[in-house]
């Protein structure tokens, strides 16, 4: 649900932010946006059996571009002066300007929204309650299981308060709560040492511990690692694959998520240049990136650009439908934003970036599909990937993996990288399940900048990919 | 930003500004307390360039302080993206708070001065940030126009980037710490991209030093239109145990995961297969591995470290037998040692703690054509993808992405693609079978040659 509310003051007054859109433009300039951002976060960590500890952050600053044909010039202060601010147009329309007049600038304020309402403040709750959470899992992760040798909690919470505005007009604000708890361990036995994780993270405030369990994210971080202690090489070489619901989602990410960023796609360094209108994938294959997915960790009101989020739908039943977009080169083509301009921070530039990438649900039973598998890899839990959007290769790496003998899933495996080619891959899907979830938080990394993101897909199989293992070598 | 004069010029003057306001704040400790007091300024220029244009320029200066408080053996933390008086009051504020909710521990404390004189290191290079920026533009624009020209089958060029800062840091304590330091940077790095369609590949350059004179676009062309143009036609290789040989940027990047494992923090945490093992043979005999960020060479080079203590040369591994890890004052405390000077922090945002920033190996007597003579038989790899993912350095396995050109009888062959290699940190590192002469001092925190490394599974088809 969006709210409609007023949150206080906006970071900047309308007034001030069109006096210096008005110094952005005066060499002359085709676009000027000031972006403004203020940062709170505090964490928490606990080691080794004592809360090491708690740290609290404030980061707050604006960035000012201008745009000439397809040149930016961007500069940043951590002045929100006004004086601070011109200073700032005045250096990213250095860079930027055709020469001649500029024009005033008149900016129209949309209403604010909150994506979520956040029923608890981070600020609001008391930090003797945060540093109960890590004592509560640290318990849990050590009493389930003698082996476990080490564990680790970490608790963050963060309020980003943005406003941007720009030479169209816009004015926009957003205010985003996030809240996250990871727990990882470290498990001993014959076979030397595991580690295993869990983490749980929404777009929602303190309320989010009433909803997740901090003890689960600890048992099933300390079995990830028990289980991994009795986990042989995983195989090497081509496997059919089931990837577990809720688990696999960064496969989407990484096998065509990137690639189908306009940037990558308007520099043809992407191997779905083109291919607008084509199967590019199998029939049984619905991918969707949705920025409006209330709580989930990729999620906002307004992007980095001042746009709303969206709900795009990329690829439909194995047709390439569209691309996601930045505003520029949305601006460009006459098209409207696609609500997937973000930036990490204030002193960055935006770019087109994914928000929540999930595969939509299909209709097989899970249940069946690894029945019907004869042999291969059960992965219940994936940890990073990356690709290479020109070449198409990308990999993911397992987290929780078993073999499938027979129709059963039945020996842990040790971590592996599994490598494959994005379209191939897509094109090798042949079951999709009906029992849909979303993945644990990710965080997106792309030229140097990280932003949250979600991944999400039914449970699935690919008919091979290859895995990197050390075994049958 | 436009630079305000006081503001530029020499980085020696404006860290010891810096310093003099760490130390200031960090004489506000009460009593019980210690108090350090991290501050930092850099000023950045970014370029890309695009089809003889610039796509952006970007350039700004931003400052932030780190607090750290230990009162009763309890540390708390705060920072803030701002020097001004009242943001560094209210995150000294915090950091008190914050200090009471951790759990008392007799080894939490600040480092105090050990008696180290630090290396005279010259890091800083005015140029800078007094060649104009046009100059800089200028060499962006003249390595994509190089990239493009060097051969008619790279089609594109997916980013051509100029990039320098210039930064000055400060950390003074109440425990007797007074620092600073200040150093340049500056690079330029490009991906070619060549072939068509599905038959693409990709090579990435890179030129870096700490002015801009030490640039060589021409050198970054040559390097990104051979690596990407050597892979076209490329091909998935059939699994097989062999040799591989590491190109030095692998070596680098392998060289990094391994340092997790030598941290006196992961050790004494129970988080690194070393643990215990000081005095064994833990490497191929011909190995001998150093963190020295006394060396001006390195990029992780630096006179302080994070704790303000003066860096040194610290021997890791040597003759293939374990001889120590690396510590900050904290994991040093644990361990019953001393701090090695080896605290990292990344930024102003984050605290210290111990690992490594200048790692070398020693090196061999061959270079890479050598190495692939002597190995006959094996795998040249060029590039691998999904480290984040695939190592890990607390079970040791390893297993990534890759890409590169098979040898055969000694010397390159086909290229291939969408393979992995894999094994563990710990058998890789004993059937180390070569380490090359040709030493690259790159950008990140080791220094990497070729080498070649025996028994890895690859995964293909």
């Amino acid at each position: 649900m969006t709210d409609v509310i007023s949150s206080g003051p906006l970071l900047l007054e309308a007034l001030v932010v069109e006096r210096v859109l008005g110094a952005a433009l005066a060499h002359g300039a085709d676009f000027a946006e000031v972006f403004a951002e203020d940062r709170r976060s505090t964490s928490a960590v606990l080691d080794d059996g004592r809360v090491e500890e708690l740290s609290s952050g404030r980061d707050r600053g604006a960035g000012v571009q201008v745009v000439v044909g397809e040149t930016t010039g961007y500069a940043h202060t951590a002045e929100l002066s006004e004086e601070g601010l011109l200073a700032a147009a005045e250096a990213a329309s250095a860079v930027a300007h055709r020469g001649g007049k500029g024009r005033a600038v008149v900016v129209e304020p949309s209403e604010v929204r909150r994506r979520s309402e956040v029923a608890v403040l981070p600020e609001s709750v008391e930090k003797a309650r945060k540093i109960e959470l890590l004592l509560r899992a640290n318990e849990s992760a050590r009493s389930s299981g003698s082996a476990i040798s080490q564990v680790s909690a970490a608790y963050g919470d963060g309020r980003r308060r943005i406003l941007v505005a720009n030479s169209d007009g816009l004015l926009a604000a957003d205010d985003q709560v996030r809240s996250r708890f990871v727990v990882s361990c470290v498990a001993v036995g014959d076979t030397g040492m595991q580690s295993g994780f869990e983490s749980a993270a929404f777009t929602v405030g303190f309320e989010l511990f009433d909803v997740v369990d901090v003890e689960d994210v600890a048992t099933t971080a300390a079995r990830r690692a028990l289980v991994k202690l009795s986990a042989r090489p995983a195989p090497s070489g081509e496997v059919p694959l089931v990837l577990a619901r809720g688990g696999g989602g960064i496969l989407f990410h990484e096998a065509c998520g990137h690639g189908l960023e306009a940037d990558h796609i308007e520099k043809d360094a992407s191997v779905f240049v083109g291919r607008v209108g084509e199967q590019v994938a199998s029939p049984l294959v619905t991918l969707v990136d949705d920025g409006t997915m209330g709580p989930e960790w990729g999620s906002f009101a307004i992007d980095d650009e001042g746009h709303e989020a969206k709900r795009n739908v990329l690829i439909e039943n194995g047709v390439l439908t569209d691309y996601m977009w930045d505003f520029q080169r949305a601006r460009r083509r006459g098209r409207l934003s696609s609500g997937n301009g973000r930036r990490q921070s204030y002193r960055h530039l935006p770019m087109v970036r994914m928000t929540n990438t999930f595969l939509v649900n299909g209709g097989s039973d899970p249940d069946e599909m690894v029945a019907q598998t004869p042999r291969g890899v059960y992965v219940a839990k994936l940890g990073g990937g990356q690709v290479n959007t020109a070449t198409g290769d990308f990999v993911f790496g397992t987290a929780e993996a078993y073999l499938i003998e027979d129709g059963h899933v039945t020996e842990p495996l040790r971590d592996a990288n599994l490598i494959g080619n994005g379209p191939e891959v897509l094109r090798r899907i042949d079951a999709v399940g009906n029992d849909f979830a979303m993945c644990g938080p990710g965080t997106c990394g792309k030229d140097g900048q990280n932003v949250p993101v979600g991944t999400g897909q039914p449970t699935l199989r690919v008919t091979a990919m290859t895995i990197g293992g050390t075994a049958g070598g | 930003m436009p630079q305000k004069p006081g503001s530029a010029g020499s980085g020696a003057e404006a860290a010891g500004e810096l310093l003099e306001l760490a130390t200031r704040v960090a004489s506000q400790a009460r009593h019980g307390e210690q108090l350090e007091v991290y501050v930092s300024r850099g000023t950045e220029v970014d370029v890309r360039a695009y089809e003889g244009e610039i796509e952006w320029l970007s350039s700004a200066t931003s400052a932030g302080v780190g607090v750290r408080l230990v009162t009763g053996g309890r540390q708390g933390f705060a920072y803030a993206g701002s020097l001004e008086e009242a943001v560094v009051a209210e995150t000294l504020a915090e950091a008190r708070d914050n200090a009471t909710f951790a759990t008392a521990d007799e080894h939490v404390g600040l480092a105090e001065p050990d008696g180290v004189a630090p290396a005279s290191l010259d890091l800083w290079d005015e140029s800078v940030l007094s060649v104009p920026t046009a100059t800089k533009v200028a060499l962006a624009l003249e390595l994509e126009r190089r990239v493009r020209g060097v051969d008619h089958r790279v089609r594109q060029v997916a980013y051509c980037d100029y990039g320098d800062m210039a930064f000055e840091s400060a950390v003074a304590s109440s425990t007797g710490i007074a620092a600073c330091a200040s150093r340049t940077m500056c690079s330029l790095s490009v991906m070619a991209i060549a072939g068509e369609a599905a038959d693409s590949q990709t090579g990435t350059g890179i030129s870096a030093g700490r002015g801009v004179a030490s640039l060589d676009p021409g050198r970054a062309a040559l390097d990104a239109v051979e690596r990407a143009t050597r892979l076209l036609e490329a091909t998935k290789a059939k699994s097989a145990r062999l040799v591989v040989v590491l190109d030095p940027r692998v070596t680098s990047t392998l060289l990094a995961i391994v340092s997790s494992a030598l941290s006196g923090e992961a050790v004494t945490k129970g988080r690194s297969f070393f643990a215990g093992r000081v005095g064994e043979e833990v490497a191929a005999g011909a190995l001998a591995l150093v963190d020295d960020p006394t060396d001006a060479r390195a990029f992780g080079a630096s006179r302080y470290d994070a704790e303000g203590l003066a860096c040194r040369r610290n021997v890791l591994i040597e003759g293939g037998v374990l001889r120590g890890f690396v510590f900050d004052s904290v994991a040093a405390r644990r361990a019953s040692t001393s701090s090695t000077a080896s605290a990292v922090r990344g930024g102003y945002a984050s605290t210290p703690v111990a690992g490594c920033r200048a790692l070398s190996l020693s090196p061999g007597a061959l270079d890479a054509r050598g190495i692939m003579a002597e190995v006959g038989e094996g795998l040249y790899v060029q590039s691998v993808t999904g480290v984040h993912s695939g190592a890990n350095p607390v079970s040791g396995d390893f297993s990534v992405g890759a890409e590169g050109l098979m040898v055969r009888g000694g010397e390159l062959a086909e290229p291939v693609r969408e393979v992995t290699i894999a094994s563990t940190l710990q058998k890789m590192l004993q059937s180390v079978l070569h380490i090359g002469c040709d030493v690259e001092w790159l950008p990140g925190l080791a220094a990497g040659q070729s080498v070649a490394i025996g028994n890895m599974a690859l995964g293909g088809a």
